[in-house]
């Protein structure tokens, strides 16, 4: 890193040092620059010499009024009258003054200022410096991409003109890279000074640097080489870093997908040893109330169509909670302590609710929107990050948070973890333990809704949804260990980035099944899962 | 692959230390079962701490002791279900046990009866017999096995012994409670170990049924069995006649006949109560 | 019913090996092996008792079924391994008949390779993976018919059973596996056909696969096959071999305790009963004309559970009799107006059958016999399993 450092600090100087020397070789830079009455004169003797001069002279001028004097000469719309010699600008207004725009009062006769093919690509250079020193860091940015793609040798000094100027950081690194390929690529250059741009551009450290580095001139020295071989595999190294890091960040929004899906299976087989495969159901069920949120909103109250994701939340989780609460009551209650007997009821209930979905809502994808606050991205280093990942894992944190204060902190947390750990105690103390069960079934699949409203951003609203998780939710609890919240938050975040670090190497579909068979392993070796309980209480 | 057994005699794995035990040299100790420094921690939880003693051939010993003192935890390790922490458990001085699994240690010859009653309810007794009787355990040949004579009649005379000949052909599960405990008993016996370990066999029994058990276990005890007792009922141990060891916290608190343990201040502290 | 009263001194005979219904259930198979196809070919289309060969077909469809619903119920109702990914076996099964059937169509194919398949030939496939060598001659594809899901079993199997995975842990670790082999199958490059599965059977041994007498002897097979299916099952589950499944069943940390080792009994009973749903899925494809990655997926194994549960777990004439019934109301209902409703019927179904009758049609007949052969003083039949006790709850 320090080295890195150093090599950058060394290419600044060095660039400082070059602007300079241009800044005192070029008359129409520093002090004079707002002063363009040279340029255009020349531009009224109707030469294409003289023309293309008052060209480079406009671009490297960095006046405001410059960038449109250029833009009518490519337009035609630029013209000259002979006397006075002088150049005006056509608009529909009439004539008008190129510098202070003001309309003249008494038009002399004009024609237009003439061009060639020439005098265009000398346009074109013009106008590419011009956008380089633009009010508008943005089209400053794209100018310099532009400029470094081009690497035209002739686009040199404007961009030295304009790096003396810029202050803005990634204008500049652009601007910078731009210069050094520009360089790097030049003829009759010394090697010291090419092995200096190349380090310039390997400072870079991304994508368009690489491309730099690999169209260094196959008659370049040894020695130049070698600096692009080494720039490059420091690029290289970079970028894979930076690879790796993006797909945990990829992992991390899986496994927070992984953790809301699963979260509330925890509850409902961790802690009250149910299982539940009705709970992709509940998740699914989840997705639909956001769909029909939004539906109403969309026909009613447009305007709230941002908040209809905060209005989904609780409505999905009192929907599917209250579906979750009826199932309890009137079919798991009767078969506590028959595992597998729930299993195959549940089932049941499953495709029941998947059925009455299709009939309802159809069986096709359902369109759910996402709010402005969900879209857009932006960048930390050379990751990208979607604004729409990001809340999802904020999202999934939060409820974690939520469910873990709920257990740890409330009555009815107490009451459910008192009816886990000693049933007939429980109820010998008074606590009502149909009631709790009830109550903790419907926690749980009142979690599934939320998921569901998280899911419906990222996957089809289809009435499958909800058969996609329920494998990898099962597995992510069984692999946290069950009866543990923790164990299910470190189950789904490292099966989530497992899966994406091996999907490079693997392609999503071997991936998949590669984790599918480790996670069969896993269980095999440690059949309590990650975080299992120890000691007899467990295995009563 | 090597771990299965499908067609092997009594699937003892080669590496059976039941070899070794007519190899007198490699002993260690003479006794049947020795327990030395066997310590157990559940999540911070010391059930057993450096518990030692050993059993002698032809010894029964009973167990009593305060609940949560580390008997049924005991059972655990000796039987395989529980790997200690740290200690020995040698069996026959040679064997050590902390490596075996339940079936090994099983086949070995250490049978256990369980605190609850433990028998294979949608079997007939019968069938339990049949299923407890020593002989061949592995999978593939029991496919074809036939029963002979002389296993007939092993287990006519265990049902002699339990008192279950009229209830043969019940289900194991319409037994009563104290039938059941008997009929673990019958299976111990038709397993025929060199050590019994018998977890509470009084537990819900009538004072008669307590005293025929007390009988039953002596009357196996003759028989050249070892056998190791847990049980809280002080009128049965005394009934057995044995020395006794009392636990506390995971070791041993006292040792000698029931009149010395019962006079020992700390049993009377922490178990018998004044 | 005599076998088990009489045993008043110690007696060592046996529980017969066919019971009533068992004897009741094989003269049904024969007679139909014999009567549906000789109604099928001997009688003219328009006679009265004739059956149409898309009847032969559906119905042979069924016993393949009813014999994978008992592979089930061997490891279900007498070991209490709930598997929730067999439908991977009857896949396999089926799969390495289909690439013998493949194999059979030579030249024939779209594309007229005499030894790549149409979709390799599609995907310009050079050359014959090495794991579709030998599926030209039948015996090989016969016995692979056996040894692939046995294998998988095998393997599958040795690693849980080994590490004590037990209950719903397993069921769940059996979905994933199927679930893992669905994705794979789908995939293109696995050389299986991929999506699309492998389908446009010519003929099997030299006879045309799509003639009526071709369906009539595959459907005879295929209760034959079932046939043997329930006398091999009932054979394994009443020697000692199947006491001590059973004891398994109901108290696996006691039988360790007596020195048998618990995996390997549930390893053989595993292995076994893929091999009866590779049979299954064996005699399926012909019939049915198609074997694809469906198949595999989760929701078809699930599915074979209910069809156990329906007919009566651990009674095995009651499984096939689930299969055949389930099979016949979802052909029934999805063909009509009623075909939307069927989801629901079957989700219905699953939940009726655990509350209200656990015990299956079968097992809840078996009690009421058995009742009413006490009030008349005399002992139950062993061939009723007694209630699986209280089962373990999740470990």
């Amino acid at each position: 890193m320090i080295l890195n450092a150093r090599l950058r600090s060394r290419g600044c100087a060095l660039l400082l040092a070059l602007t300079a020397i241009c800044a005192l070789l070029l008359p129409l830079g520093g002090a004079r620059a707002q002063d363009i009455s040279a340029p255009l004169a020349q531009l009224a003797t109707d030469n294409y010499n003289d023309t293309e001069a008052a060209l480079g002279a406009l671009a490297l001028s960095g006046s405001p009024a410059a960038a449109g004097i250029v833009a009518a000469l490519a337009d035609g719309k630029l013209v000259f009258s002979t006397s006075p010699r002088q150049v005006f600008l056509k608009t529909d207004a009439g004539l008008v003054d190129p510098v202070t725009q003001q309309a003249v009062a008494s038009p002399p006769p004009v024609k237009p200022v003439r061009v060639n093919n020439r005098i265009r690509r000398a346009v074109e250079a013009a106008m590419g410096a011009l956008s380089l020193v633009s009010p508008d860091p943005a089209k400053r940015l794209d100018a310099a991409v532009a400029v470094a793609r081009s690497r035209d040798e002739a686009a040199l000094p404007a961009l030295e003109a304009a790096l003396a100027k810029e202050t803005d950081a990634r204008v500049k690194s652009a601007l910078t890279l731009a210069r050094a390929s520009i360089v790097m690529g030049k003829a009759g250059i010394s090697d010291a000074e090419r092995i200096a741009a190349i380090q310039t551009v390997g400072a870079e450290g991304n994508q368009d640097a690489l491309a730099i580095l690999r169209s260094v001139p196959a008659d370049a020295s040894p020695a130049v080489k070698e600096a692009a071989a080494g720039a490059i595999a420091g690029i290289e190294r970079n970028l894979a870093m930076w690879g790796i890091a993006q797909n945990v960040w990829y992992g991390l929004s899986l496994g927070s997908v992984l953790l809301l899906a699963a979260i509330g299976l925890a509850i409902t087989f961790g802690v009250m040893g149910v299982i539940n495969m009705a709970h992709g159901e509940m998740v699914m069920l989840g997705a639909y109330t956001t769909f029909v949120v939004q539906e109403v909103i969309r026909t009613s109250w447009p305007g709230l169509f941002d908040a209809s994701l905060l209005i989904a939340i609780p409505l999905a989780f009192l929907f599917t909670g209250l579906i979750g609460v009826l199932i309890e009551r009137t079919v798991i209650r009767f078969l506590y302590g028959r595992a597998l007997e729930t299993l195959l009821a549940t089932w049941g209930i499953s495709l029941i609710l998947q059925q009455a979905i299709r009939t309802i809502f159809g069986p096709t994808n359902r369109e759910v929107g996402a709010p402005s606050w969900m879209s857009g991205s932006f960048d930390i280093g050379l990751m990208s990050i979607t604004y729409g990942r990001l809340w999802i894992i904020i999202f999934a944190t939060l409820v974690f948070a939520a469910l873990l204060a709920v257990l740890r902190l409330t009555r009815i947390g107490l009451e459910m973890r008192a009816v886990t750990q000693n049933r007939r105690m429980a109820a010998s103390m008074g606590i009502r333990t149909n009631w709790v069960d009830a109550m903790t079934f419907g926690l749980g699949s009142g979690i599934a809704g939320i998921a569901g409203v998280a899911l419906s951003q990222i996957d089809n609203v289809s009435p499958n949804l909800g058969q996609s998780y329920i494998i990898d939710s099962f597995l992510v609890v069984v692999f946290g260990g069950v009866g543990n919240l923790w164990g299910t938050l470190v189950g789904a975040m490292s099966l989530g980035v497992a899966n994406k670090l091996l999907e490079p190497y693997a392609g999503a579909v071997l991936g998949k099944i590669a984790l599918l068979v480790i996670v069969i392993l896993f269980i095999q070796k440690r059949p309590r899962g990650l975080f299992a309980l120890k000691g007899r209480a467990i295995e009563a | 692959m090597s771990d299965i057994h499908l067609l092997a005699p009594d699937a003892l794995p080669p590496e059976n230390p039941a070899a070794d035990m007519d190899a007198p040299d490699k002993r260690l100790t003479e006794a049947l079962l020795y327990l030395d420094g066997v310590t157990v921690t559940f999540d911070g939880f010391r059930a057993l701490n450096a518990l030692s003693f050993t059993v002698d051939p032809g010894e029964m010993r009973a167990i009593i002791g305060p609940n949560g003192a580390g008997k049924t935890t005991m059972m655990d390790v000796i039987t395989g279900k529980t790997r200690p922490d740290k200690g020995d458990v040698l069996f026959a001085g040679a064997t050590d046990l902390t490596k075996l699994d339940e079936t090994q240690i099983a086949t070995l010859g250490i049978g256990r009866k369980f605190q609850k009653p433990t028998v294979f309810e949608s079997h007939t007794v019968l069938d339990n017999l049949r299923l407890a009787l020593k002989g061949q355990r592995s999978a593939l040949s029991n496919i074809f096995r036939k029963e002979t004579g002389e296993q007939r009649d092993r287990i006519d005379a265990i049902f002699e012994t339990i008192k279950l000949t009229e209830h043969r052909d019940r289900l194991g599960g319409a037994l009563s409670h104290g039938q059941k405990q008997w009929l673990e008993i019958g299976m111990l016996l038709a397993q025929d170990p060199k050590l019994l370990l018998v977890d509470e066999p009084v537990a819900g029994m009538t004072d008669a049924e307590t005293a025929q058990t007390a009988e039953l276990l002596r009357e196996i005890n003759a028989d050249g069995h070892s056998v190791v007792v847990v049980e809280h009922d002080m009128t049965f141990v005394r009934d057995l006649g044995v020395r006794v060891m009392c636990l506390h916290e995971g070791s041993v608190l006292a040792e000698g006949t029931l009149d010395q343990v019962s006079a020992n201040e700390r049993v009377i502290e922490v178990y018998l109560g004044r | 019913m005599s076998d088990r009263t009489a045993m008043s001194a110690h007696d060592t005979k046996p529980p017969a090996l066919l019971t009533t219904s068992g004897r009741i259930f094989l003269a049904i198979l024969v007679a139909a092996a014999v009567l549906v196809p000789a109604l099928n070919l001997l009688t003219s289309p328009d006679a009265f008792l004739h059956v149409p060969t898309y009847v032969v077909s559906l119905l042979g469809k069924y016993l393949c079924y009813a014999l994978l619903a008992l592979s089930v119920d061997l490891i279900w109702g007498y070991v209490g391994i709930l598997s929730l990914g067999h439908g991977a076996f009857f896949a396999l099964g089926g799969y390495a008949m289909g690439m013998y059937l493949m194999r059979q169509i030579g030249t024939r194919g779209v594309y007229g390779d005499p030894v790549l398949p149409d979709f390799m030939v599609f995907l310009n496939w050079k050359q014959l993976p090495w794991f579709w060598h030998g599926f030209d001659l039948f015996p090989f594809a016969a016995l692979m018919v056996l040894l692939a899901p046995g294998i998988l079993a095998l393997v599958f199997g040795w690693f849980a059973f080994r590490s004590r995975v037990t209950g719903v842990y397993l069921s769940i670790i059996t979905q994933a596996m199927t679930f893992a082999l669905l994705l794979a199958f789908f995939r293109n490059d696995m050389g299986f056909g991929g999506n699309n599965g492998l389908t446009d059977f010519k003929d099997i041994l030299g006879f045309n696969i799509q003639s009526d007498g071709t369906r009539a002897v595959l459907f005879a097979l295929s209760a034959l096959a079932l046939a043997g299916g329930y006398v091999i099952c009932r054979y394994l589950v009443r020697s000692h071999f199947g006491k001590v499944l059973i004891a398994i069943r109901d108290a696996e940390a006691r039988v360790r305790f007596t020195g048998y080792r618990a995996e390997n009994y549930k390893l053989v009973a595993f292995v076994v009963s893929a091999m009866l749903a590779g049979v299954a899925g064996a005699l399926y494809v012909p019939q049915v004309g198609i074997i694809n990655p469906s198949e595999f997926s989760p929701a078809n194994s699930i599915e074979i559970i209910v069809w156990v549960a329906v007919g009566g777990r651990g009674t095995l004439v009651g499984a096939a009799l689930g299969a055949v019934l389930v099979n016949y109301a979802k052909t029934y209902f999805t063909s009509g107006m009623l075909a939307p409703y069927w989801l629901f019927m079957l989700g219905g179904l699953f939940v009726a059958v655990t509350l209200f009758l656990p015990k299956g049609i079968v097992g809840t007949f078996y009690d009421w016999r058995a009742r009413r052969t006490e009030a008349r003083q005399v002992a139950p039949e062993a061939e009723s399993l007694p209630p699986a006790g209280e089962p373990k709850p999740a470990e």
